[in-house]
């Protein structure tokens, strides 16, 4: 009997479309699991020779459902472009605004919408009430605040980048609005509202982690390594800070890295049969120097949270490891709602803040050839990477979203996840459930991570243990 | 000669100078005829199409005919918007025009008349023609892929500047906006303070200022709030 596939397609509930592939040997047992992403953009190819203060505009097409995040990225690199190391007040709050709102949104987004029906109907309930729906049944307080907290955040984005999809808000050397009276006191009337939503749909996460932590602790778990962008005191930081990298155990890495040299110390292995890349700590190699990122490792990197009710879960939170960093694959739901109400107390301080009146919009400063953006995104580090020629057009462009950096990690969670739950060569419904429910904890992003490698013909090939070619499908 | 005289668009009487168009003449009487390529600035040239009105009759461009003592003519008809639209809907099928991330959204004047005319998607399939960035000037770029050939830069280069920095070259399909010949932007006269480069002479993005890019945020720009053509028919 030879080796044999199985291919589960697609992942619903995933933003974007993915294609899981799981080999299996001659014993019938699984030896890999692969996650396919079949959408790309041919982004980085497009983009050469725009002129770069069009970019953070433009790298909003990559992706409908984090163009926030790829327009601070750029932004950030940009000014660098214009030789800016330090906007003014007024700008660097109004895009911390905008990011937090964005972060509040989207957080809000995957926890209500997408993971709340594997959290309260557990992973084998039925997928016809395992949805949001579901949810909006049972739980109708819910569902409707998962839609208001959306909705604010997205009302955060308007007031900061002009438009709640695709606005221009952030421009190289800063912002081109702050924010008036009448939008602050808007925002405002609502934001101890959203703290408290907040904190309940934290206890939701925490509550169900703490329920079933034995059966969590085997469910597409694994050590890794854990990167994120940390503030120079060690603070949580998502939009700006310096790279970290800890071990599994939470031993350094490397540190207080900037992060205009992030090549030196990742680089991306290309695998055959995926068009997205893997990102792995040079220094480490390819081998075993893969990494998470997201929101588990800003919590395990991060030595505390600048919010006291986030810094109160944290601790919680790291007191399951006794201090050291969390592995578990489900822990993301939880770190995730610690994130919106650290973004929720953020967005609270920001809008009292009287800098966000302020009219000091722009600074420029001396042309430069290369800049690196990085912004920690809602689902992890973006890594934004250009170089502008003297007429101004862009010559090269490098992006490593957020959904690729968590490649080698989902495969790994899929795999993990396959091994426990595949009995025989049939995808039984509760295997499809369960795998679901892995590469959801990360919310990946499909719908940005495949802009990578330009247009070409998709292709997909399947090989067994041998190498031998069994099937492929080309498009 | 009798000082005025009169006629009428879509019914309404309208008084003109002797000797000016239908298009000026509907503009101080707060009718507003569409058009791009016709500039208050500039000498007409009737090359757009988009201003053509129905008088007595036949299809005339507004922007070049002279008014003349009871003519009947038809602006704000179904059959003139479905013309219009379709040449609207060709200009932008025939170019690269992304309004998402160009400098001009809000402020372009091919796409206020798309929203003008309710033009939410293009009808006829996108052409993607493959057009080149010109940025070998320092301080203004052009963007074929937004040019409409409305020439109203070439115009005003040699009207308002006294400069030959833009021409007219090719035929058909293959007609350009040239620099002096075919050389590159860079290599002209041009000056950035030039009204040849200021925006309100290009209709869409295609000549922009560097380095100014979106500084004006959304809801400031000059169509953000009023549909184009409103300070016409405001009087
Ligand atoms: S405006 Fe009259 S032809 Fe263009
Ligand atoms: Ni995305």
């Amino acid at each position: 009997m030879s080796a044999k596939k199985i291919i589960i397609e697609p992942v619903t509930r995933v933003e974007g479309h993915g294609k899981v592939t799981i080999l299996l040997d001659e014993q019938q047992q699984v030896t890999q699991a692969r996650l396919h992403i079949v959408e790309f953009r041919g982004f980085e190819r497009f983009i050469q020779g725009r002129p770069y203060w069009e970019i953070p505009v433009l790298v909003q097409r990559l992706c409908g459902i984090c163009p926030v995040s790829h327009h601070l990225a750029a932004a950030k690199a940009m000014d660098g472009i214009i030789g800016v190391d330090q906007l003014t007040p007024t700008a660097e709050k109004m895009r911390r605004l905008m990011h937090y709102g964005q972060m509040f949104q989207s957080h809000a987004l995957h926890f209500f919408h997408l993971c709340s029906p594997d959290l309260l109907f557990g992973f084998d309930a039925d997928v016809a009430i395992r949805n949001v729906v579901g949810v909006a049944r049972k739980h109708p307080e819910l569902a409707v605040q998962g839609v208001m907290m959306r909705k604010y955040g997205q009302e955060i984005i308007k007031a900061t980048a002009g438009k709640k999809i695709h606005g221009t808000g952030a421009i190289p050397g800063g912002i081109n609005k702050n924010l008036s009276i009448a939008e602050r006191d808007e925002l405002l009337k609502d934001i101890d509202q959203m703290i408290e939503w907040s904190r309940a749909a934290l206890k939701i996460a925490k509550d169900y982690t703490f329920e079933h932590l034995e059966e969590l602790k085997d469910f597409g778990s694994f050590e890794s390594n854990h990167v994120s962008l940390v503030r120079k005191d060690g603070a949580m930081d998502l939009y700006h800070g310096d790279l970290r990298a800890i071990t599994a155990d939470g031993e350094t890495i490397f540190d207080h890295l900037d992060y205009q040299d992030y090549f030196k110390y990742i680089a991306e292995e290309v695998r055959p049969w995926s068009y997205m890349k893997f990102p792995f700590i040079k220094s480490i190699g390819p081998e075993d120097g893969w990494y998470r990122v997201g929101p588990l490792s800003r919590i395990n990197a991060c030595d505390f949270i600048d919010t006291p009710e986030a810094e109160e879960a944290r601790k919680e939170f790291m007191a399951v490891t006794d201090g050291k960093p969390n592995n578990l694959t489900m822990a993301y739901h939880w770190t995730r709602m610690i994130e919106e109400l650290h973004s929720a107390e953020k967005i609270r301080d920001l809008l009292n803040d009287p800098d966000l009146q302020g009219t000091d919009l722009v600074v420029k400063g001396e042309r430069r050839e290369e800049s690196v953006g990085l912004i920690e995104a809602p689902r992890g580090t973006l890594f934004h990477h250009y170089k502008v020629d003297e007429n101004d057009q862009v010559t090269m462009a490098n992006l490593i979203v957020s959904t690729t950096n968590n490649n080698t990690p989902m495969n790994l969670a899929v795999e993990g996840v396959a091994r426990k739950y595949l009995s025989g060569t049939e995808i039984t419904e509760g295997l499809l459930n369960h795998v679901e429910v892995a590469i959801r904890a990360y919310d990946p992003c499909l719908s940005c991570a495949t802009h990578a490698l330009g247009k070409m013909p998709l292709e997909i090939e399947l090989r067994d243990a041998e190498g031998e070619l069994l099937d492929r499908k080309a498009r | 000669m009798a000082d005025k005289l009169k006629f009428t668009i879509d019914g309404v009487e309208v008084q003109a100078e002797h000797g000016q168009t239908i298009l000026d003449a509907a503009d101080a009487a707060g009718i507003y005829i569409p058009r791009l390529c016709a500039h208050p600035d500039l000498k007409p040239i009737g090359s757009c199409r988009i201003c053509t009105v129905v008088v007595n009759g036949r299809p005339q461009a507004a922007c070049v005919q002279p008014a003349a003592e009871g003519m009947v003519v038809e602006n704000d008809t179904p059959e003139m918007l479905e013309h219009r639209r379709n040449l609207i809907d060709m200009m932008f099928v025939e170019g690269n025009h992304f309004c998402m991330f160009c400098e001009k959204s809000g402020n372009c004047e091919l796409q206020a008349m798309a929203y003008r005319f309710g033009i939410t998607a293009p009808q006829y399939p996108s052409q993607f023609p493959d057009k080149d960035v010109d940025a070998s000037h320092p301080d203004v770029m052009m963007d074929y892929n937004r040019c409409i050939l409305c020439t109203r830069c070439v115009r005003a280069s040699q009207e308002l500047d006294g400069k030959n920095v833009f021409q007219s070259i090719g035929r058909g399909f293959g007609r350009k906006i040239g620099v002096n010949g075919r050389q590159a932007l860079g290599d002209t006269d041009l000056n950035v303070d030039d009204r040849a480069a200021d925006p309100t002479i290009c209709p869409v993005g295609c000549i922009i200022k560097k380095r100014v890019g979106f500084e004006v945020p959304i809801g400031e720009r000059k169509f953000d709030h009023e549909p184009i053509g409103s300070e016409i028919e405001k009087g």
